[in-house]
């Protein structure tokens, strides 16, 4: 869904004046979606800048990507990346077609990753 | 063989019994805009769909949130929180922001002298917007007048 989202702001703002560059990890919905550019790292979700705490690889991820606006120079051009995540077993439970639904209940109150991020938007007078 | 997330997921959903989501797929050729300037002087906008926020910030609900955030480009990794619809993939990120919302190593790259500069605000929405339509009135024009008001001259886009 993020994917889609991101080609459809990406497609939005090119559109208006502003280059833009996808960074991805869902090349099917990348590949519907159609935005101007597009880098595709093939990692799990979550980890389209890297892996976490590896700075040397997301580093290299980012590197390739920018360079991408300068390589990249026809309307729809994606970058593979050549980045292996290494454990495969992710791919598996993201192609199954069973299993429990693992998306949040939808209701539309603020969702803070801590209870003291609360506190923390009263005081700043967000909340 | 990389995954078929539109394919999985639409028959993960049928037999948990919603109807088919209608992905979008684009009917025209992307729009294109080009650069004005080489790499190492690009000012360059940061947009993540992680559902991020900043310490001091309102998180993001589930439903639909079509909001966005603007967020300091000199936040510390430990003031980075994130709300998402899919919270499972948010694991490694809570931990080590960068994977996902590169702002740290984005520094990196000004210092480095690959891009011209980091601007000052960058943003996030939450990518986990069943609606098309909102995405288009609300997400997307409330992006281009914060990356504009943020004078950029061009937009790296982190999906989750």
């Amino acid at each position: 869904m993020c994917h889609q989202t991101v080609s459809l702001v990406a497609r939005h703002l090119e559109a208006n004046g502003i280059p833009t560059m996808c960074l991805t990890s869902a090349l099917d919905i990348i590949e519907a979606g159609r935005p101007p550019r597009a880098t595709f790292v093939d990692y799990t979700l979550g980890h389209t800048a890297g892996k976490p705490s590896d700075e040397l690889d997301q580093l290299g991820i980012l590197r390739a990507t920018l360079r991408g606006f300068e390589a990249l120079t026809e309307p729809g051009g994606m970058h593979r990346l050549p980045n292996v995540w290494g454990e495969e077993s992710w791919r598996a439970a993201a192609s199954s077609t069973v299993g429990e639904d693992t998306r949040q209940p939808r209701d539309e109150t603020p969702q803070f990753q801590f209870p003291a991020d609360r506190l923390a938007a009263l005081a700043c007078a967000a909340l | 063989m990389t995954v078929n997330y539109m394919q999985a997921i639409a028959a993960r959903y049928l037999r948990l019994g919603y109807t088919p989501y209608r992905w979008f797929v684009a009917d025209s050729p992307p729009p294109w805009e080009p650069l004005v300037k080489p790499l190492n002087q690009l000012r360059l906008g940061l947009l993540s769909t992680a559902g991020t926020y900043a310490l001091g910030q309102v998180a993001y609900h589930y439903k639909d949130d079509a909001s966005i955030r603007q967020i300091d480009s000199t936040t510390a990794n430990a003031d980075l929180r994130f709300s998402h619809i899919t919270e499972n993939y948010l694991v490694a990120a809570k931990r080590d922001p960068n994977c996902i919302f590169p702002l740290r190593n984005l520094h990196q790259l000004v210092r480095e002298g690959l891009i011209g500069a980091l601007a000052e605000k960058v943003f996030s929405c939450m990518g986990g917007v069943y609606s098309q339509r909102k995405v288009r009135t609300e997400t997307a024009p409330a992006l281009l007048a914060a990356f504009r008001a943020q004078a950029v001259d061009a937009a790296l886009l982190v999906a989750m």
